[in-house]
């Protein structure tokens, strides 16, 4: 270190713990306590990175979160590597490593400089106007535009650490742990409420904690050891919860916010094995404070992005905290008396400062006077114009502002500088109370936004409500958390504060210079590089709203959100346009506050618990037997059961053959079970599904379609009456928790009078369904009582049997046309009465198959599958279903719409068969049905929604929705792929076994 | 995220809960007597207003009960919650 600029610290850096850090490949030190920006300064290291557009090089500015320049890629392992880190947040640890992110070669040398003498050509708006025409070149443009643009790059290998997500419950929640937060902390838990008090930063205490002045005193003591006292007082109050490192990252509506802990970041890599990195918390409370503080405003003037600019209070922070100058030579511009205690923490220091530039007049404050008898050079009434050095200021040029503050006049004045501290004055922290829908209103004393109205139990106070002297901060927000919480008397009610009152007041949003705003460079948003300039731009061509004038220049759109930005935009705006501020408006702030990582969003939902998923109770037996799977809903259906090496196709020829040829056994447990009970549970169905129901038998069973109110196909599945008032209901896999809901809503709302429960008993059955010309002869080897002739047991009816103790449910139903027993029973049976069925079936070849096989079944018999043939715009009628319409029932859902305008037309789509000219072809499903290729546009006539090779038929068949179908039939369409067209003629729904000799085996 | 009373279990976040769309609107007793126009205007039309609007919620993850909602659509404020067949508040 060849400049003395770490200076004695007494209170929050740990001199005795020295740490090691690599940036940008060069090994340097710094303390326990550091940040990673105090420790770059400390090493007197200011240019840390180079803008986005114009890549000027660019210097830490700030202390915390709304930081626009410091931000690194920390690490370089391609798993943990994380780009846009702020290194003004990261604390240092042991082995830290940083990069520069958005300069090539390097951060000294980076070619891209050389847009910043190009940037008279890359105006406001310049890559929307410049990158628009022709349109199909878009594509080209972007891989360059993206390139050029890189903020730091992201891990490219699965994030190896843990994240946690945790609910809180708590009466007052407070964020920010400075010194109004900390007071309402302790007037709440004195109060005996539960309090919740989250601190972004490793100590509580915000910037009061390290306030070193001797003018601003609490109760006759320094307000620092005033403070630290506080503090020991709360940590032993017994119902409050403290978390620091905690940074609230949303506010919702009721209360409702999201706050992440980083609990492993601080440490070095090795320390972090098997910890949790960060966590989310889900925190709902009562009543909500916000004590967030303020952040100062830099000032806008030419060239005011060098590195060696920064704001005043942090380069009274990196003194006061860290132990750390900023610089040797130090100039400070405000226009408040803010800046004040920055001079004087400079001198205390014993650190040069060579003057001060305040745009107002004079001051006759307390803090000021101060200043003044410490004989540093006041600049009043004057403004820098112009800045100098490339890499680090070294010299500013100020000059004296005309009555009217809009030019400038006399000579110029040179000051030479390596560090120049502005402050533009304060802007509360509003972020969060807007976030939950409260209202702003404008303060023309200040130039500020204030919050005004909420709807929700929350309480701002500090400098976060619009509060920046020490006596306001204290007194109000004791007043107002009393008022809040209901409370009579605390603690704080005599205190004493003193402190310097601020007299004078003066703003311009854009500091005037004595060249033409045109050949300036005054920045506002830094981390985007966007100036007055744009701002202005903007509104000469047009844009008005705060809006859009953010969107086309870009102001406040970078990862910090405009936290620096924002105010200077709206303030150009309002004057270039002579509109009050307050009617301007501000954008609107969005969660997050500070960027999540991914990890914090997902917590432990990754890999297997990304989604739950359901299984069957023969699941086990699936996996043994190397089924293949698909989700289905939340399920895991077996897919098909691949042998040695085959193909799905060959699997699934396989699979079908053998259930045409001898037996088949499907899982049939996760289609949707519903126990229907009650004495009108006959008029029930009839009202919910399109056919009539009162004639059916205890024991029997059918088949039932359910419409949409709007007359679309909703569900299907068969129903059996196992009691006089006792009807079991299947549904479709995917749908069953709709049709729950849907039946729920009816019953409880529209039909209330019924007397009818529904009970939801998908999980509690197993289904084995066993088919094929020898599923008879099976099933009679399992269950050796049971009479399974046709007269005693005909096909849609219900038998309920023993087998041991186990009590089985069989149903003579069929999906695959086959002759076909589901055997029904406690779940926790499935496997056995599956293996049994297995066992049973052994000398008959019994195969099981999985869905695959199962659609190609039902195709072949031209039965739909709801929600691969249909898709909410299909009728029974569209479906060629007419046959399951009820003409005598005055009313079922759906029932009117079956005559509306639009649904009686005749040229909807409805559903055909398709059969390619060449029997091998196989259709994609999706593919489109045209009649002429060449018109265009072509007339999409309709699309495949079903398509198998038929082992049984030796041919393709295919299910489609085509226009005016059902009168098509042996037509001639084609159906157009990217590599050929293929012929088709339009044939019959059902391609197999249309007598439906094979259902009685 | 809403907190939401349900008045059969209580005060239950919005996650438990499915919201249905407009309350008050009762299916036709007749609706073959119906022509298209009035069949449509009970099929298809809802309000959508700023302020005060009558909804119907579902308690589908706790006790699967339908209630009605009185919620300001401007703040998301739920001003009152009142069960199935119960007329809707004067607000």
């Amino acid at each position: 270190m060849s400049k003395n600029l770490r200076i004695n610290n007494k209170h929050f850096v740990d001199e005795t713990r020295k740490l090691s850090f690599t940036f940008n490949g060069k090994k340097l030190y710094g303390y326990k306590g550091d940040t990673l920006a105090s420790a770059l300064l400390s090493n007197d290291i200011h240019l840390v990175g180079r803008s986005f557009k114009y890549h000027r090089p660019r210097g830490i500015m700030t202390s915390g979160s709304e930081e626009p320049n410091a931000i690194l890629q920390i690490g370089n392992d391609d798993a943990l590597t994380e780009p846009n880190v702020r290194a003004t947040e990261i604390e240092l640890y042991d082995g830290l490593i940083c990069n520069s992110q958005n300069c090539w070669p390097s951060v000294k040398f980076d070619i891209g400089g050389i847009n910043n003498f190009l940037s008279p050509l890359l105006p406001a708006g310049f890559y929307y106007k410049t990158f628009m025409w022709p349109a199909s070149f878009w594509e080209k443009y972007e891989y360059f535009i993206r390139k050029s643009a890189g903020l730091g790059k992201s891990p490219s290998k699965q994030d190896p650490d843990m994240y946690d997500h945790r609910y809180m419950h708590c009466d007052i929640l407070i964020v920010g742990g400075g010194v109004s937060g900390l007071m309402a902390a302790k007037i709440a838990s004195d109060d005996n409420k539960k309090v919740l008090l989250l601190e972004d930063k490793e100590l509580l205490g915000g910037s009061l904690i390290y306030d070193d002045s001797d003018i601003s005193k609490i109760d006759n003591q320094k307000s620092s050891e005033w403070l630290k006292k506080l503090i020991d007082n709360i940590k032993k109050n017994k119902n409050i919860t403290i978390k620091t490192r905690t940074s609230l990252a949303a506010y919702h509506n009721y209360n409702f916010l999201l706050a992440r802990q980083n609990l492993t970041d601080h440490l070095s890599v090795n320390d972090r094995n098997n910890k949790i990195r960060q966590r989310l918390y889900k925190i709902r409370a009562k009543k909500v404070i916000i004590s967030t503080g303020a952040i100062e405003r830099p000032q806008v003037f030419h060239n005011n992005d060098r590195p060696g600019i920064m704001l005043a209070s942090a380069v009274k922070k990196y003194i006061d905290y860290y132990g750390v100058r900023c610089g040797l030579e130090n100039v400070i511009f405000t226009n408040n008396d803010s800046a004040y205690e920055t001079a004087l923490s400079l001198h205390k220091s014993g650190t040069k400062l060579n003057a001060i530039i305040d745009i107002r007049d004079n001051s006759s404050s307390e803090i000021v006077n101060q200043v003044k008898n410490l004989g540093i050079q006041i600049y009043w009434n004057h403004t820098v114009v112009d800045t100098k050095g490339y890499k680090r200021i070294d010299k500013v040029t100020v000059m004296k502002l005309n009555d009217k503050g809009n030019d400038v006049i006399g000579k110029k004045i040179d000051l030479n500088c390596d560090c120049l501290a502005i402050s533009g004055g304060w802007t509360p922290m509003v972020h969060l109370f807007t976030q939950s829908g409260g209202k702003l209103r404008f303060d023309n004393k200040d130039n500020i936004f204030v919050p005004d109205k909420t709807n929700l139990d929350q309480l701002s106070i500090g400098s976060a409500k619009g509060d920046f002297e020490l006596d306001d901060v204290l007194k109000n927000s004791i007043k107002d958390t009393k008022k809040f919480l209901n409370i009579e008397n605390s603690n704080f009610d005599k205190i004493d504060v003193k402190c310097s009152k601020e007299k004078e007041k003066k703003n311009i949003w854009l500091l005037p210079s004595d060249r033409p705003l045109s050949k300036t460079k005054p920045f506002l948003d830094y981390q985007n590089d966007s100036t007055a300039k744009d701002i202005k731009l903007a509104l000469r061509e047009g844009f008005k709203s705060i809006e859009h004038v953010k969107r086309y220049t870009t102001t406040g759109m970078g990862t910090d959100q405009g936290k620096l930005a924002n105010m200077h935009a709206l303030g150009i705006v309002a004057d270039t346009t002579n509109t009050n501020m307050g009617d301007l408006g501000t954008t609107t702030f969005r969660p997050p506050y500070t960027p999540l990582t991914f990890g914090t969003i997902v917590g432990r939902n990754v890999g297997q618990f990304f989604d739950i998923f359901r299984k069957t109770p023969m699941h086990e037996w699936h996996v043994e037997n190397n089924a293949k799977f698909e989700n289905v809903g939340q399920w895991k259906r077996a897919w098909y059961y691949p042998k040695d090496g085959e193909t799905m196709h060959d699997a699934v020829q396989r699979e079908s053959k053998a259930a045409r040829e001898s037996s088949g056994i499907l899982d049939a447990s996760t289609l949707g079970k519903i126990d229907i009970q009650g004495t009108d549970a006959n008029e029930f169905l009839n009202r919910v599904y399109t056919n009539a129901w009162s004639k059916l038998q205890i024991g029997k069973c059918r088949y039932g379609l359910m419409l949409n109110e709007d007359g679309m196909v909703y569900d299907d599945g068969v129903t059996t009456r196992l009691g006089e008032n006792h009807y079991l209901m299947t549904t479709t896999t995917g749908g069953a928790a709709n049709v729950m809901s849907k039946l729920e809503d009816y019953l409880q709302t529209e039909w209330p009078e019924l007397d009818v429960f529904l009970t939801s008993v998908t999980d509690h059955y197993a289904t084995a369904s066993v088919c094929g010309p020898n599923a008879k002869k099976i099933i009679n080897k399992i269950f050796k009582d049971l009479d399974l002739s046709d007269e005693s047991f005909p096909h849609m009816s219900f038998k309920e049997v023993k087998l041991g103790d186990i009590n089985c449910r069989v149903m003579r139903i069929s999906f695959t046309g086959e002759l076909s027993y589901e055997i029904n029973v406690e779940a926790s049976y499935g496997k056995y009465i599956w293996e049994k069925c297995i066992e049973a079936g052994k000398e008959f070849n019994i195969t099981p198959y999985g869905t695959e096989t199962m659609h190609l079944l039902r195709a072949e018999k031209g039965f739909i599958i709801v929600g691969q043939d249909t898709d909410g715009t299909m009728t029974p009628v569209d479906l060629q279903m007419d046959w399951i319409i009820s003409k005598k029932k005055y009313d079922f859902i759906g029932k009117r719409s079956l005559y509306r305008s639009d649904t009686v037309r005749e040229d909807r789509k409805q559903l055909v068969g398709l059969l390619t000219d060449d029997p091998n072809e196989i259709l994609e499903e999706g593919a489109q049905i045209v009649k002429d290729e060449n018109k265009k546009p072509v007339d999409m006539l309709g699309h495949v929604t079903s398509s198998y090779f038929s082992p049984t038929l030796k041919k393709s068949i295919a299910l489609a929705v085509l226009k005016e179908g059902k009168q098509l039939k042996g037509q001639k369409f084609l159906v157009p792929m990217i590599d050929k067209t293929i012929k088709v003629t339009v044939s019959d729904t059902i391609f197999l076994d249309k007598e439906n000799e094979r259902i009685n085996g | 995220m809403f907190l939401i009373s349900c008045p059969y279990c209580g005060e239950r976040d919005q996650s438990e809960f499915v919201s249905g769309g407009e309350a008050h609107i009762a299916r036709p007793k007749q609706p073959t007597e119906l022509n298209d126009d009035q069949w449509a205007e009970y099929l298809f039309m809802r309000k959508n207003i700023k302020g005060i609007q009558f909804e119907r919620w579902n308690h589908v993850h706790g006790c699967r009960k339908w209630f009605n909602v009185a919620r300001d659509t401007s703040n998301d404020k739920i001003e009152k919650i009142y069960k199935m067949g119960e007329q809707p508040p004067k607000i």
